[in-house]
């Protein structure tokens, strides 16, 4: 799974299929709040797009795709756009996670609409970071990543 | 006796089929030496737990539950989708807690050679 | 038409801010800590402590004003996210929930304090994850305590468990051995709870704990719903260690790191104590349960097999922390007789040791962390004459070794007396005997090692380097923790009529407060 697989076959199949997945994934994502699908799912897709190439193409040459430092940064990410929906709308009034109170100026419900959707990002976000640096931790050789 | 049958196996196949699920997470737990086979029974025992809830949402004769035009607002044309979205929870503490037991074996691993649970306790009880 | 409403609306939440956000404001600088110390300290690695420290003090700061708050203006509710409940999620905030609150808090900022230091000393390469571990754990623990929903409960249970886990697996070289066994048990625990939950979902159709309360009471006796209990008194068990579920705790104890097991070791078993407490008295009906059918009865006796296998195996032991770990078994288990015997004074014991049992064992693994990185010594008889080369810290060790025992007028004294108490009322002279001889179990291995610290060492020449006192952001927290098992103690009367009386449950009253 670290070294690259030597096959052409799969190498053009995986280049074909990454795009596709990831557009999938999108779709998941941002049709979660009112039919099957959400943040977990779409992040969960997202991930395993990434790790397609990881086992694929080998370590070393999926890195350009998505680079190992990115894993935690993106999780810290999503988690404070997560948060920090819930945050700005308790500033603007109503209690955490209460979008109706997003400073928008839209119509309460559409507002919830729109809150619930950030949120859902930045779960999709959250979960494809935490999701491809544990992967990346457990598929790491010995004496990698501790430098920190 | 055929009224027994009908009842616990016709009727309430899922919880027997969550009965059986539990019973095989639980003895892979115990019985297993392996450090990764006890984990896979710790995914099997929360995947019936899973699945105790998901059964419960089914109604007979209800449709999936996201809102159609053609059906109407009843409640009673859709599943519930309230366990739908608690399991979706449960599924994600699973696998962050699969992620970290992960990572503890591949410690252990690392650091003592074997994954084999009674030689690791065996090297717990020597002194150090 | 929405600017106009919500600008009349920043200002009328400008004015109540402060007073009807408080339970969320707890839980806030946690979350927010737990995501920005992993992120900032990859940029910056001297900012994660700083941080940590602030998120601590904060939610410390929070959790207090929560208590005043609740002790004055009786329970608080937040809903979030505008579904009101019973459909929709929401934070109940009661006197018992205030106070458990509280008092993690405030432990945590304790051992927050000696971390700083500690850290760097045990392991200065994994020092950014570590804090944000701690952060983790306290956000878990936190929420479960403020929660009034059931899943939101299992869901902040599995988060602080899974800090738990890996505060556990940093230390000696054999801690990720008993952190994985603690992971398997820990999470069929919290898997065990949510089968609870989930029988309690299928018969009452919803989740949030006033509401769920309410439709069992008119339930009467069901047999799913003694299923459900049973479940979940078995998970809830195996988090807390209530025997004989507690094998999982000596190796994991011991193994970790000093800090680990010092945040740890008060507060992660107090707080499965806790919701043993929420969900028997609070969610189920106690009087049915415990008392009619002697599920009491059963957690009763357990518990005090519990106390007796953990101080026998204590008296046996040879490392400092194994024993203390031992000791832990049994003083859980002391809130589990509480929990048994079911009626007012018991009860109020069972809480009260919530409060003391945290601030006495953070005080003794706070020492025995310092004895290990000043001198290295780690067993029994390597701690002979230390008393006199680290005279501060062996002082906190002194005190709350008496509380432990129970000596009056430490807090230990007190949550036995109202234990003893109960026992007395409900006519359980077996259960009276037993707690008190097990107290002097209790004082046989506590006495025997202060004794050995404080004698004089025949053939001192050979001193044990560095051994001297910890430095004083080590020394603090133990000082303040010996301090404060003294102070615990002389006010608990003050606990118990003005915050435990009003904790308990419908049902239950105190005689004479």
């Amino acid at each position: 799974m670290i070294r690259r697989q030597e096959n052409v076959i799969l190498d053009v199949i995986t280049r074909i299929m990454v795009p596709f997945i990831q557009i999938f994934a999108f779709y998941v994502i941002f049709h979660g709040h009112y039919s099957p699908g959400g943040g977990f799912q779409g992040g969960a897709l997202l991930a395993g797009s990434v790790f397609l190439q990881r086992v694929v193409m080998g370590r070393e040459r999926s890195l350009s795709g998505f680079h190992v430092k990115l894993g935690v940064p993106f999780g810290v990410i999503g988690i404070l756009v997560y948060g920090g929906t819930g945050l700005v709308a308790q500033v603007f009034g109503g209690n955490y996670l209460q979008y109706e109170w997003l400073p928008f100026g839209l119509d309460p419900v559409w507002a919830r609409n729109t809150g619930i959707l950030l949120v859902e990002i930045g779960v999709a976000f959250a979960v494809m970071g935490i999701l491809i640096s544990i992967y990346d931790n457990l598929s790491a050789r010995e004496g990698e990543g501790e430098k920190r | 006796m055929n009224d027994i049958f009908t009842t616990l196996i016709a009727e309430r196949w899922a919880y027997l089929l969550t009965v059986v699920m539990i019973i095989i997470g639980l003895h892979a737990m115990m019985m297993k030496r392996n450090l990764v086979k006890k984990l896979i029974g710790m995914n099997i025992f929360q995947g019936a737990i899973i699945l105790l809830f998901i059964v419960h949402a089914y109604k007979f004769g209800a449709s999936v539950p996201v809102h159609d035009a053609v059906l109407g607002d009843h409640p009673e044309a859709y599943m519930n989708p309230i366990p739908h979205g608690l399991m979706l929870t449960a599924i994600v503490v699973s696998v962050a807690t699969t992620g970290v037991a992960l990572a503890l074996l591949t410690l252990i691993y690392r650091r003592f050679g074997t994954i084999d649970e009674i030689e690791l306790l065996q090297k717990l009880r020597e002194e150090p | 038409m929405s600017g106009a409403h919500g600008a009349e609306a920043v200002v009328d939440h400008a004015v109540s801010m402060g007073q009807s956000h408080l339970p969320i404001l707890v839980i806030l600088p946690l979350l927010l800590g737990c995501v920005l110390v992993p992120g900032l300290g990859l940029w910056r690695r001297r900012w994660a402590y700083p941080l940590t420290l602030v998120a601590f003090a904060l939610s410390a700061y929070f959790a207090f004003r929560t208590l005043f708050a609740v002790l004055e203006g009786g329970p608080l509710h937040y809903t979030l996210a505008s579904w009101a409940p019973p459909v929709g999620i929401e934070l109940a905030v009661d006197a018992l929930g205030a106070f458990v609150a509280a008092v993690v808090s405030i432990i945590a900022l304790l051992v927050a304090v000696y971390a700083g230091e500690a850290v760097r000393r045990e392991n200065p390469v994994r020092e950014v994850p570590f804090f944000g571990m701690m952060l983790v754990l306290l956000l878990g623990l936190t929420g479960m305590v403020l929660t009034g929903d059931l899943f939101n409960l299992y869901v902040f249970f599995e988060v602080s468990s899974l800090g738990g886990y890996s505060l556990m697996a940093i230390g000696h070289k054999k801690a990720p051995i008993s952190a994985f066994r603690y992971l398997i048990m820990g999470t069929l625990g919290a898997s065990f709870y949510l089968m609870g939950v989930g029988y309690l979902y299928l018969l009452t159709g919803s989740l949030n704990m006033a509401d769920v309360a309410g439709i069992i009471s008119t339930m009467g006796l069901n047999p799913a719903l003694l299923v459900s209990l049973v479940m979940m008194v078995v998970g809830l068990g195996l988090k807390m260690a209530l025997f004989p579920m507690h094998l999982w705790l000596p190796d994991a104890y011991t193994y970790a790191s000093s800090t680990s097991t010092a945040i740890i070791a008060p507060i992660m078993t107090k707080i499965s104590a806790y919701v043993m407490i929420r969900m028997l008295f609070f969610v189920y009906d106690w009087d049915l349960f415990l008392n009619v059918h002697h599920i009491g009865d059963i957690i009763k006796w357990l518990a005090i097999a519990g106390v007796f296998v953990g101080s026998i195996m204590a008296i046996g032991q040879k490392d400092a922390k194994r024993m203390l770990a031992y000791s832990s078994v049994a003083q859980v288990a002391y809130i589990g007789v509480g929990i048994g015997m079911a009626n007012p004074l018991a009860l109020v014991g069972a809480m009260l040791h919530i409060m003391n049992h945290a601030a006495m064992k953070s005080c003794l693994f706070l020492v025995t962390g310092s004895v290990a990185m000043q001198t290295g010594a780690q067993r029994l008889k390597d701690y002979a004459g230390l008393g006199r080369r680290m005279p501060w810290t062996f002082a906190g060790f002194t005190f709350a070794a008496m509380a432990m025992v129970g000596l009056p007028p430490t807090n230990g004294f007190f949550s036995k007396w109202y234990l003893v108490l109960g026992g007395i009322e409900d006519g359980e002279w077996p259960m009276v005997g037993l707690i008190l001889a097990s107290s002097l179990l209790t004082a046989v291995y506590f006495f025997r090692l202060l004794e050995r610290v404080y004698s004089k060492v025949p053939g001192e020449e050979q001193k044990p380097a560095g051994a001297e006192d910890p430095s004083f952001r080590m020394r603090l927290p133990i000082l303040l923790l010996g301090v404060g098992v003294l102070v615990l103690g002389l006010f608990n009367a003050w606990f118990v009529s003005r915050v435990l009386s009003q904790a308990l449950p419908h049902g239950m009253s105190l005689p004479g407060f």
